[in-house]
């Protein structure tokens, strides 16, 4: 694993955006597929200098971002990733969008097609919160970050960290760097905590490469 | 809309006699006249100059009063001081496009070859050949590149051009609500229009200017029928449904008993005094022959390789001439090309029409747009 994040959570920035700005190497080009309302691309232009692009469905958060100065397209990461042209980005990144979409691999492999890397995040269904909300009370987990009842959630394809990790494999994907973060922010790695990871951590990071 | 529009600052000049306009079509205009009006005032880099281009039937008033119909400009909800195109910012140009009839060289002035209205002996003028007109006039006022080039349906394809044929002339396009290709549909509608002007035997096979009757007729009847596609069902319904025009009951005849049938006869009296027949065939025409994806050997990406342009695409829900769905092409091959763009479709029920009337959205997204563009030529800090 590389060097541990040096990172020191902030209050108004979702704790997943800063330790991807921390992934992101200054000035590089940046997809951000499923943009919304582009606080991400702003925290990345402002704190890394990147020229950043975003593909976002709803019309409000690609309003938001025009509005703003930020170049986003309206679109849908299952069809529209096709239209970009191979390694035209050094990072495609995915943050918290990977469980909404139809066809979660086939996005992942557009990812690595666009970007030199691919960049996601997503909740850790294994979380011990979401077990014991499962197992105790026998309804679909609802947490902090997973704040939607199940009949209105965007998430359509929930996965765990193990089954994130089984993907990139079955994929032969290269995992460059993964970070795990508790509910309370702090931060973990794979390495150490093993599979108590997939059990502590809430949400994942994920920086993924092509194999040579 | 201002009560006090700017004055109309309607300038006319002579182009390409040194460097004559070769069309598309194979003919040479050795001159042309060039009218454009202008709004704001040019920086000393000349670095803050926007084209707007107008639609099939606008004309360069686009913020000051129409001088035949004594109307506000077309477009003065977005031109003005502190408007989206803030003429405090910005120094505005509007040109009326080629084979136009508001002082631009079209088919209602005289051939210097025949000392008459060159009638349907213009030559079929293309978007390109539109295009290549404006150029004349961008170095005819000495500017190297324009900040912006904006425009919506036919304006929006002359922006495409603009920025297809000129990369290093365009800092930003903005093409709004249009295509890359006219549709087979409103290649369709278009030609519904002719044959209206065309079957109205005042039109005398083009040559009526001379004579006291106009194809004034014909001419109504090709507005009202294009009038509907700018508008959408929703829009109609919304502001006329099935009411009944100054009357309690139907006539049991064949008058205007509908008021959408009398605001549509409304808009085709009114288009008559204020646009010549035969610009009328020959703009229609431009825009069907317009098809940017055969000229770049059947890949829209291919015409916008390699630019440094940023673009802004807007498209409209109930726009059914120009749908999204056509413009998410240009989008995708600006994509492919690994261009710098924004897209956003509004949502409202105004149709085609939206990009011309009062439509948050729309200006909220090219304002912001806009302040990002000048941010990145400089313009502002």
């Amino acid at each position: 694993m590389n060097d541990p994040i040096k990172y020191v959570p902030k209050r108004d920035i979702r704790v997943d955006w800063q330790l991807i700005a921390e992934m992101v190497e200054p000035g590089s080009r940046v997809l951000d597929v499923g943009c919304d309302d582009g606080q991400l691309l702003a925290h990345l232009a402002e704190t890394k200098e990147v020229e950043g692009r975003g593909l976002e469905l709803s019309q409000q958060g690609v309003n938001i971002c025009v509005a703003n100065g930020l170049s986003v397209v309206q679109g849908n990461a299952d069809t529209d990733l096709v239209y970009y042209p191979d390694d035209s980005f050094d990072y495609a990144i995915l943050s918290k969008t990977l469980q909404t979409t139809h066809q979660p691999h086939v996005v992942l492999e557009q990812l690595l097609r666009i970007g030199r890397r691919a960049i996601v995040s997503f909740p850790n269904f294994a979380y011990w919160r979401c077990r014991a909300y499962l197992a105790i009370k026998g309804r679909m987990p609802m947490t902090n970050s997973l704040d939607i009842p199940w009949y209105e959630t965007p998430n359509i394809h929930f996965c765990t960290l193990k089954d994130f990790t089984a993907l990139c494999e079955k994929m032969d994907v290269k995992i460059e760097q993964s970070v795990i973060v508790k509910a309370s922010g702090d931060v973990m790695t794979r390495s150490t905590y093993g599979s108590f990871a997939n059990f502590f951590g809430a949400d994942c990071i994920f920086m993924l490469s092509k194999k040579d | 809309m201002s009560i006090n529009p700017p004055q109309s600052d309607n300038q006319t000049v002579i182009l390409g006699k040194e460097t004559p306009l070769e069309l598309d079509c194979g003919v040479t205009l050795e001159a042309i006249n060039m009218a454009y009006c202008t709004y704001g005032t040019l920086n000393a880099d000349k670095s803050n100059a926007i084209l707007i281009c107008h639609a099939l039937t606008g004309d360069q008033f686009a913020a000051s009063r129409q001088p035949v119909t004594g109307k506000n400009g077309w477009w003065e909800i977005m031109i003005g001081p502190g408007k989206v195109l803030n003429t405090d910012k910005y120094f505005i140009v509007c040109s009326n496009v080629l084979g136009g009839c508001m002082g631009t060289t079209g088919p209602s002035d005289i051939d210097p070859n025949t000392g008459k209205p060159y009638g349907l002996n213009f030559p079929i003028i293309t978007i390109a050949d539109m295009v290549r007109a404006q150029a004349l006039l961008q170095n005819y006022l000495g500017i190297e590149s324009w900040f912006s080039v904006i425009g919506g349906s036919m304006g929006g394809m002359q922006t495409l051009q603009w920025a297809s044929a000129y990369p290093d002339r365009v800092f930003s396009a903005i093409p709004i609500a249009c295509a890359a290709r006219h549709s087979a549909q409103n290649i369709a509608f278009h030609e519904v229009g002719r044959q209206a002007v065309m079957a109205d035997p005042n039109w005398q096979s083009g040559e009526y200017y001379a004579s006291d009757k106009k194809p004034t007729s014909g001419l109504a009847v090709a507005r009202m029928a294009a009038h509907v596609t700018y508008l959408s069902e929703a829009a109609l319904h919304r502001k006329f449904g099935r009411n009944l025009q100054d009357r309690e009951n139907l006539t049991y005849g064949f008058d205007a008993d509908f008021q959408v049938e009398s605001y549509l006869r409304y808009q085709g009296i009114n288009f008559v005094d204020r646009f010549d027949a035969n610009s009328y065939l020959y703009i229609t025409r431009a825009m069907d022959y317009f098809d940017l994806v055969e000229d770049n050997g059947g890949a829209l990406a291919n015409a916008f390789e390699g630019t440094k342009t940023r673009f802004c695409s807007v498209s409209f829900t109930s726009d059914w001439l120009f749908p999204t769905s056509e413009n998410r092409d240009i989008v995708h091959a600006l994509i492919a090309a690994a261009a710098n763009v924004s897209f956003v479709e509004v949502e409202t029920d105004k149709g085609h029409d939206a990009f011309l009337l009062d439509t948050p959205e729309m200006f909220k997204t090219i304002d912001g747009f806009l302040q990002s563009s000048a941010k990145s030529r400089g313009l502002i800090s």
